[in-house]
């Protein structure tokens, strides 16, 4: 078996056309942006009810992926599964770089972006947001560690291992402390579950390693390196379990009876009568973004093919976004319940299903926020030995 | 107006962050010349007016409260430079009317509510920055300067009493409730006021229109009209079950 070898990837025709085309959609959230600072949030589809919008479920989406993408990594050296080796230096390229992005539309989407230097300077240290900063600072520093013990000549393996070792608890705690935003809506009846926070780290791991597989895949072919269809089918089945988890966590999430005493209306509201957002959760998180995919993984002959595999992948992220929309919009559409036993009405929408509309400008900053994570992933690959030259499975190692 | 209660914010821990925020408020009163308005930006700087023995709350008495009549809410509209509501669902609405109807019986009932004045209030538990911060009198507030527009608060306010600017403001601003686009701003009770021995625009109008529906005092003087009147009738806060201790409470509901 030959050496992993690690090398740039060098620009070519389907590298720049794609580079031009994350141009076009990072040009986009810069005019998006300047919309919404000159004239305020007006222009968005946000209100005084739907205060979270479009911007944040990009951004959950791609924090929450960051810290999946690096599973591939942790595979590798905490649980020394050697095929994943070649992969551990993008698992965690990746994972920086997605959670660039949805910090990015995050910042971008504050009501006063010009006082981040505030907002990372002053911290109020009962509020989780600000626990936070420290959870994604932390884990640019050590990811970043990481990787420079990864590509390091002649580093001992020990350090490579333990650098991987507080990466993997780092990024649980990030995604613990992401969930955590929401435990903490007492008053919401939507978040008032203590799933929240382990079903946010299983989604972390399906949409982190969607990502991870059509960035591989995709870089692999325009670049015209190899990539081995087992390697390909391993990383499917591997989604498939975390699928199947993701599916599994939302069950109990919607099915525990103590919570359904006390929250039987949001549960009917989501499951059942909810419009949109019941669509979205059936037809989008959990058909498109769950079942189907794990249909195609685990088809006992389709299940090989790459294809399967990638369309797989494809599906658990649109399901993913369709999931943390309804956990984000569907939670703030449904009426907080300030006055029970009474119907409220007034000029403030109190006691009635508050209707959102997302606008162009709160899309193309959250595509942005994909665009600036795929084009630092990109550019990362080409200055930086991140890529192997041969995934060919004879050269990945056993299966 | 910077004062240098805002340059001893990066103490590590909790308590001691506050107790230095609280201490530089001090040395902001002393230092600062009489008769200079410390309110002026609805800041921190509206800590060091605030009186520890003292909690205000506003007692309002849902079978005064009559249908149609909205006078309170134009009070605090004039009094703090918000317009009643155009665009319903971004404008900001310190105060609002209510409708219940009763799910049993049909009966309807009138109130009016806003910020609760939370004596655990989420609010200030999850600002990422501080911005949003009670004083030692119980008046909860939203410190200009710092807010960054997160929204988290308005998330985590049971009682939707936030209000988030949308665009830029173009009414008349008042020096002592400063709006600003970007920023997220809900009822002060109107702290400007009450600083100078005054009651807040809402219960004064109220009272103008002899209905008497809102009464206004300091929580912790048992011979107040307020605790009086708690301790004389039977009464309750929103969402008690949350166990926020609202300054705000509700008779006859
Ligand atoms: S009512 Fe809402 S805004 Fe007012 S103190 Fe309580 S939580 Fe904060
Ligand atoms: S919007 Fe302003 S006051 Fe509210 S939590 Fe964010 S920084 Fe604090």
């Amino acid at each position: 078996m030959e050496r992993t070898i690690y090398r740039e990837i060098q620009a070519n025709r389907a590298i720049l056309q794609t580079a031009a085309l994350l141009g076009v959609f990072l040009l986009g959230a810069a005019g998006a942006v300047l919309y919404m600072e000159e004239y305020g949030h007006i222009v968005t589809g946000m209100t005084n009810q739907i205060v979270w919008g479009l911007p944040h479920v990009f951004a959950i989406f791609l924090i929450v992926a960051a810290s999946g993408a690096l599973n591939v990594a942790s595979i590798a050296s905490v649980f020394g599964k050697t095929p994943y080796k070649p992969l551990s230096r993008l698992s965690a390229l990746l994972a920086m770089a997605l959670l660039a992005g949805g910090l990015a539309v995050l910042v971008l989407d504050l009501g006063r972006p010009d006082r981040l230097i505030i907002a990372m300077t002053t911290y109020n240290f009962k509020s989780i947001f600000a626990w936070n900063i420290y959870l994604y600072n932390g884990f640019f520093l050590i990811v970043g560690i990481y990787l420079y013990t990864q590509m390091a000549r002649s580093m001992p393996a020990k350090v490579v291992k333990t650098a991987g070792f507080v990466a993997f608890i780092w990024r649980l705690a990030l995604t613990t402390g992401t969930g955590s935003i929401f435990g903490w809506l007492v008053a919401r009846a939507a978040y008032e579950s203590a799933i929240m926070a382990p079903l946010f780290i299983v989604m972390s791991f399906a949409f982190g390693l969607a990502v991870f597989i059509l960035v591989v895949t995709f870089t692999t072919r325009v670049t015209g390196r190899p990539f081995g269809p087992k390697l390909l089918n391993r990383l499917g089945r591997l989604l498939g379990i975390f699928v199947g988890l993701v599916l599994y966590f939302t069950a109990i999430q919607h099915l525990t009876s103590g919570y359904w005493a006390r929250n039987g209306g949001i549960e009917r509201f989501i499951l059942f009568n909810g419009g949109i957002y019941t669509t979205l959760f059936w037809v989008g998180q959990v058909l498109i973004g769950g079942l189907i995919p794990l249909a195609l993984v685990f088809h006992p002959t389709g299940g090989r093919k790459p294809a399967s595999t990638i369309v797989a992948s494809i599906l658990v992220i649109l399901g993913g976004f369709a999931q943390v929309y309804v956990i984000v919009i569907g939670g703030q559409a449904y009426p907080l319940n300030i006055f029970p036993g009474f119907t409220a009405s007034s000029s403030f929408f109190d006691g009635v299903v508050n209707t959102y509309n997302p606008s162009w400008p709160e899309f193309l900053l959250g595509m942005g926020g994909v665009a600036l994570a795929l084009t630092i992933t990109g550019l990362g690959m080409k200055v930086l030995r991140i890529l192997p030259t041969n995934l060919s499975d004879a050269n990945v190692g056993q299966m | 107006m910077k004062l240098p209660a805002l340059k001893f914010s990066k103490k590590p821990s909790e308590m001691d962050r506050r107790d230095f925020l609280r201490a530089g408020a001090a040395l902001a009163t002393i230092t600062l010349a009489p008769g200079v308005t410390l309110m002026a930006f609805g800041g921190s700087e509206a800590k060091a007016n605030a009186d520890p023995a003292k909690r205000w709350g506003l007692l309002i008495d849902v079978n005064k409260c009559v249908k149609d009549c909205t006078a309170c809410v134009s009070a605090c509209s004039q009094e703090n430079g918000w317009r009643l509501p155009v665009n319903k669902e971004t404008d900001a609405q310190w105060i609002r009317k209510v409708t219940l109807t009763d799910n049993d019986t049909g009966r309807e009932e009138y109130l009016v509510t806003m910020c609760q004045h939370c004596e655990e209030p989420p609010c200030v538990d999850v600002c990422p920055t501080g911005a949003s911060f009670k004083r030692v009198d119980g008046i909860v507030l939203v410190d200009k300067h710092i807010c960054i527009g997160c929204r988290y608060c308005m998330m985590a306010c049971p009682y939707k009493a936030r209000s988030f600017v949308h665009e830029n403001i173009v009414d008349e601003q008042k020096t002592w409730a400063p709006r600003g686009k970007g920023t997220v701003e809900s009822c002060t009770m109107c702290v400007h006021r009450v600083d100078t021995g005054r009651i807040p625009a809402c219960v004064e109008a109220c009272n103008a229109t002899g209905h008497g529906a809102i009464i206004f005092g300091d929580l912790k003087d048992p011979e107040s009209e307020i605790s009086k009147a708690l301790a004389k009738y039977p009464s309750t806060a929103l969402r008690d079950d949350l166990g926020l201790n609202p300054g705000v409470r509700y008779s006859n509901l």
